[in-house]
């Protein structure tokens, strides 16, 4: 339906307003509605018309219909849409010129000016109150560009690995499907050894016809990039290597087939067990805060010896085992938390990559990131870490 | 493994409390995981490394406790009554590989009965069954001393006689356990003149077992070969007691102790009498080799000097011996405990000597370094990657590694990689490529209610080669939104193909390259006429776009799901782009528009080809405006506004050179059957 100029009954600011917003975007439709000149024309006429345009009218119907306490107001809201209404008919036969490309078919477009800031205008609408009414509801919720979020995982590696590359470690990979002579030999896992048993691993199939050191399986940790950087680098090694290892263990809460683990290794002429402690406790600092403490009791891996267990004091529960009247779960209410297994580099392993013992000693140490990121986001199944679902992933952004 | 504190103090007088013992084993790697219980009924739950059998027992941890704590060791009680003359009996070791030493002693006139409750209430402590009187006496001595011993039926061991050889092909054995084995000439099997009696250090035989009626009975302590026995286990699946111990290595000197003490506890609980002498045949010696221990060494590993004399007292206590060398060179020559087959190196000492003095009295020191750090080759091209992906607006995902045969067939032509021991058949393969992961993950959150989800996983696939497998590395980005995703309605990012594009876009522009090509020629799983593959200087180096519907049907995704596969092995060696800077021009642009119909198969792609032949030094960018299909465009047809904008950095362009260039970029699209629009 054409519009029509309405008389006001109400000749409040607010109804004026109201009544001005119908007539512009009766405007604008109809501005756009137009194909050619005679539309044009017919479109300028209608609205610019001397007799019975619609200027004219709202002069008529608006302007002087209003009592006399409204006339300040409605006049200057009457002029400046006058200037806006003749403006769009200007702007209008402009498009229309531009769409009709001139002889060379070619039309500059910087020539059309849409429309400028009339400060004379705003100014005037400022002084009375009109601003207010055309603003925006600024407590409208900002529309967002997305963010993505990194993986909680992933981002404790970049942590770990960050914290010793401070400390002149390189980062280096190795293939997730390994050599049984990686994984277990050349690390001081003799074939046939209880010790692999502690290891639940995964076998590629159809192996059988090669001898057992070639046969292929899923690394159960990284270790084996440490003999593949030894045998490739003479000391002084200083490596660490984040990367992904599987065990044969069923889904649950706490296990997963596939995990994350950060490796490192450090081989010197006098690397001692004090080095060592000394850099699991600098590392751990920089982890997880300045006031945690570590401790170290002896454990069992094949390729180191002396090996260790490292356990640091709760971040969570500050070592007291307690957070207010609660136990703490990640500790156990022990104030410690075993967090990584390291050791010195067994001779042994020294033999693998002709390094001589007598020479050269050092230290290698192994975190599962999964875990670390489980503790210190307090994530209570090990499965949300796998499945992708964003109402997680994106906590973490 | 459990063990009981009242137990352990019979053999060493702790002055400490259980709490305090615990804490205190644990220190020195005899790791004690939970205390239940109270007072005589306490019980430790031990954690024992496998390199430890010798721990693995009431005396062996006690062992431990007198080193910590200074104290003296009390020995296991085995008196026997002295019984003079040979037993009437015959061992025989025909195998002297498998069974380095077998010692049997016999009772007679036994009756066979449950065990007196002192005996059975600490094995129901410590987690064991009792069985009768017999043979809890043995698994009584396996958890006070630790040395695995079996007692036979003595009548119905046939011809007199034990005889420990391999398997004959075709023979068989019913164990203990009921069931009837199989025996490969691989297994070393306790035979009486007849059969098969017992599989040696995994399990007895079911047919000579002690029952009510055993009168008569003859005990086994024996020491085979570690690697003999769990070999036999595994084949036949059955982890024991024993053959836990057995596997990981036995202490020599300790069958006649064993032997003695099973007989003992017999005699005290089923009456009878001992028959003889133990037999004890020997068919070769398992002797440890003493190890050179220099003080020098000890100090370049640990970085602390410790007391020679606390080295020698923790040695001692633990039942090493030192014999100070003259020279010095070395300090000392360690002779080792039986029971310590563990102990072989100069560096299993120094375990010894650090664990026991204590790992946290070590000081903690910072090494020096010389050497620098090397970054990772494409450290610096992932990161940029996964930098933008962020930026984009993708959350990054880890999946499993793991995919199904049929998953592997759909989204991958490359060899697989099977694995021989998979958890289950949707994960009987190494993913060959990362999409099945990524429209799991996909149809994980759309089965969850959300429904707008942009993720990216960036992994290696697995494919097996020629000499080989080979792990090359891929990122996959996976988009799915409902068709209006703003309200606020600007409607431009649709999630749709050419949002993906653009991403697409983004992350390929971060590359060097001279030519970047788009066809249409991807593969099955995506849906054809919504994908393309990305050319790099050739290189197939990305496709991407909605996938297949019939693939969304299987999957039962209920919205349209787009994917996008970057291959990082094609990508990377094209390096990351150089930035070159370019001054600012200092001259106004200037713009012309075209507006044309062209026939569907005109690409934007061959337009642009079209116009950059033209070579025109001024023109810096030509890009599509709108496009229109249907009104009064002709069907199989669309209308194209194109803009073109010519900048010079010498000059303000005059009107006519740049009328001879629109009428240059006119003739080109007139060129390619493109009209005009009036
Ligand atoms: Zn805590």
């Amino acid at each position: 339906m054409a519009y029509t100029v309405p008389k006001l009954k109400d000749h409040s600011a607010k109804a004026l307003d109201k009544a001005s917003d119908n007539l512009l975007a009766a405007l604008e439709k109809e501005s756009k509605a137009v194909k050619n000149e005679e539309e044009w024309k017919i479109f300028r006429d209608r609205w610019m018309a001397r007799k019975n345009g619609v200027l004219t009218q709202i002069n008529d119907l608006w302007l002087k219909a209003a009592p006399v306490e409204a006339k300040p107001v409605f006049g200057q809201k009457v002029n400046w849409l006058k200037k806006h209404v003749e403006g769009m008919v200007e702007v209008t036969n402009k498009r229309l010129l531009f769409a009709q490309l001139p002889a060379k078919h070619v039309k500059s477009k910087k020539k059309i000016k849409v429309e400028t800031i009339d400060l004379d205008a705003f100014a005037r609408d400022l002084k009375h109150g009109l601003i207010a009414s055309q603003s925006l509801d600024i407590t409208l919720p900002g529309i967002r560009r997305p963010l993505g979020s990194e993986h909680p995982v992933i981002k404790t590696i970049h942590e770990i690995v960050s914290v010793f590359r401070n400390l002149g470690y390189s980062v280096q990979e190795g293939p997730v499907i390994e050599t049984d002579y990686y994984n277990f030999e050349a690390l001081n896992f003799p074939p046939n050894h209880p010790a692999r048993d502690t290891q639940d691993t995964l076998f590629i199939a159809c192996q059988e016809s090669k001898p057992q050191r070639e046969r292929l399986l899923l690394r159960t940790h990284t270790s084996p990039v440490q003999i593949r950087t030894m045998e490739n680098m003479k000391p002084p090694v200083r490596i660490v290597i984040p990367g992904k290892v599987h065990r044969n263990d069923p889904p649950d809460a706490s296990h997963s087939p596939m995990f994350h683990q950060v490796e490192g290794l450090a081989v010197d002429t006098n690397i001692t067990f004090c080095d060592l402690k000394g850099t699991l406790d600098h590392a751990m600092k920089a982890l997880f805060g300045s006031s945690v403490k570590t401790s170290f009791r002896p454990s069992f891996f094949p390729f180191t010896e002396p090996s260790a267990e490292m356990m640091v004091s709760c971040f969570i529960c500050g070592g007291s085992g307690k957070r207010g009247a609660e136990p703490c779960r990640p500790c156990k209410q022990t104030g410690w938390i075993e967090i990584l297994g390291c050791g010195m580099v067994d001779p042994n392993v020294y033999g693998f990559v002709d390094y001589d013992p007598k020479k050269v000693s050092g230290f290698a140490f192994g975190m599962g990131a999964d875990r670390i990121a489980i503790l210190k986001y307090g994530v209570d199944d090990i499965q949300l870490f796998f499945n992708g679902d964003v109402r997680f992933l994106e906590q973490f952004g | 493994m459990k063990l009981s504190p009242t137990w352990l103090r019979e053999f060493v007088d702790a002055k400490v409390d259980d709490r305090r013992l615990a804490q205190d084993l644990s220190s020195v790697g005899i790791a004690v995981e939970n205390i239940s219980g109270e007072g005589k009924n306490a019980v430790f739950e031990m954690e024992i490394g496998t390199n430890r059998p010798d721990a693995m027992n009431h005396y062996g941890v006690a062992r431990e406790a007198s080193a910590i704590y200074n104290l003296p060791l009390r020995a296991v009680d085995s008196k026997l009554p002295a019984t003079p003359g040979n037993a009437e009996f015959t061992v025989e070791i025909a195998d002297q590989g498998g069974c380095a030493r077998y010692t049997a002693r016999i009772v007679r006139d036994v009756s066979i009965k449950p065990s007196p409750d002192a005996i059975a209430k600490r094995l129901i402590l410590v987690d064991q069954r009792t069985i009768n009187n017999a043979a809890d006496a043995t698994n009584y001595a396996l958890w006070e001393m630790g040395h695995p011993t079996h007692v036979f039926d003595l009548d119905l061991l046939e011809g007199g006689k034990i005889l420990v050889r391999r398997a004959f092909t075709g023979e068989t054995i019913k164990t203990l356990d009921g069931v009837e084995r199989k025996l490969t000439p691989e297994d070393l099997v306790i035979a009486d003149a007849v059969k098969p009696v017992a599989l040696a250090g995994v399990m007895g035989g079911f047919d000579t077992m002690i029952t009510d009626k055993t009168r008569n009975v003859l005990i086994e302590a024996a020491w085979f070969d570690p690697a003999t026995i769990r070999k036999s286990s595994r084949r036949h699946a059955l982890h024991t007691d024993a053959s836990h111990r057995f596997e990981r290595g036995a202490d020599f000197d300790a069958t006649t102790k064993a032997c003695d003490r099973v007989a003992a506890l017999i005699l005290e609980s089923a009456g009878g009498k001992l028959a003889g002498l133990a037999i004890d045949a020997v068919a070769r010696q398992v002797d440890l080799a003493p190890v050179a221990l220099h003080l020098s060494d000890v100090h370049r590993i640990l970085g602390e000097r410790l007391e020679t004399n606390e080295i020698f007292r923790i040695l001692q206590q633990l039942g090493f011996e030192l014999m100070p060398e003259r020279g010095g060179d070395p300090d000392f020559t360690v002779h080792i405990p039986s029971w310590r087959l563990d102990v072989e190196r100069e560096i299993d000492l120094v375990e010894e000597i650090a664990r026991l003095h204590g790992y946290d009295k070590f000081a903690n020191t910072l090494p020096a370094y010389a050497g620098a750090v090397v970054e990772a080759p494409d450290a610096e091209k992932d990161n940029k990657l996964r930098t933008a992906l962020l930026a984009l607006g993708y959350d990054e995902a880890v999946s499993l590694t793991f995919i199904s045969h049929e998953d592997a067939e759909t989204f991958s032509s490359a060899p697989v990689i099977e694995l021989a021991n998979p958890q289950s058949e949707e994960a009987s393969v190494m993913r060959s490529s990362l999409v099945p992961g990524m429209l799991n993950m996909l149809a994980y959150n759309l089965n969850r209610g959300t429904d707008s989800v942009r993720l990216f996983e960036a992994g290696s696939v697995f494919e097996a080669t020629d000499d080989g497998t080979s792990e090359p590395k891929r990122i996959c980005m996976g988009a799915t939104s409902p068709p209006l995703q703003n309200a606020q309605g600007w409607g431009t990012h649709d999630g749709g193909f050419f949002d993906l594009k653009g991403d697409v876009e983004n992350l390929l522009r971060a590359f060097e390259h001279k030519s970047l090509k788009y066809d249409a020629q991807t593969a099955d799983y995506y849906y054809p006429g919504r994908s393309a593959r990305a050319l790099m200087d050739g290189a197939l180096v990305a496709q991407f776009g909605q996938i297949h519907p019939n693939i969304s049907a299987v999957r039962r995704l209920r919205q349209n799901v787009f994917i996008a596969e970057l291959y990082l092995d094609r990508l990377f060696p094209q390096g990351l782009r150089a930035v070159r800077y370019q001054a600012l021009p200092r001259y106004p642009a200037v713009e012309r528009d075209f507006s044309f119909v062209f026939e569907d198969g005109v690409t934007f792609e061959k337009i642009q080809t079209a116009v950059i032949g033209l070579g025109l030094t001024e023109l810096r960018s030509f890009v599509p405006v709108e496009i229109f299909r249907g009104g009064n465009v002709p069907a199989g047809n669309y209308s194209l506004l194109l803009r073109a904008r010519f900048q010079s950095y010498a000059r303000t362009l005059r009107e006519d050179e740049v009328a001879h260039w629109s009428a240059q970029i006119l003739k080109a699209l007139e060129g390619l059957g493109g009209k005009l629009r009036a």
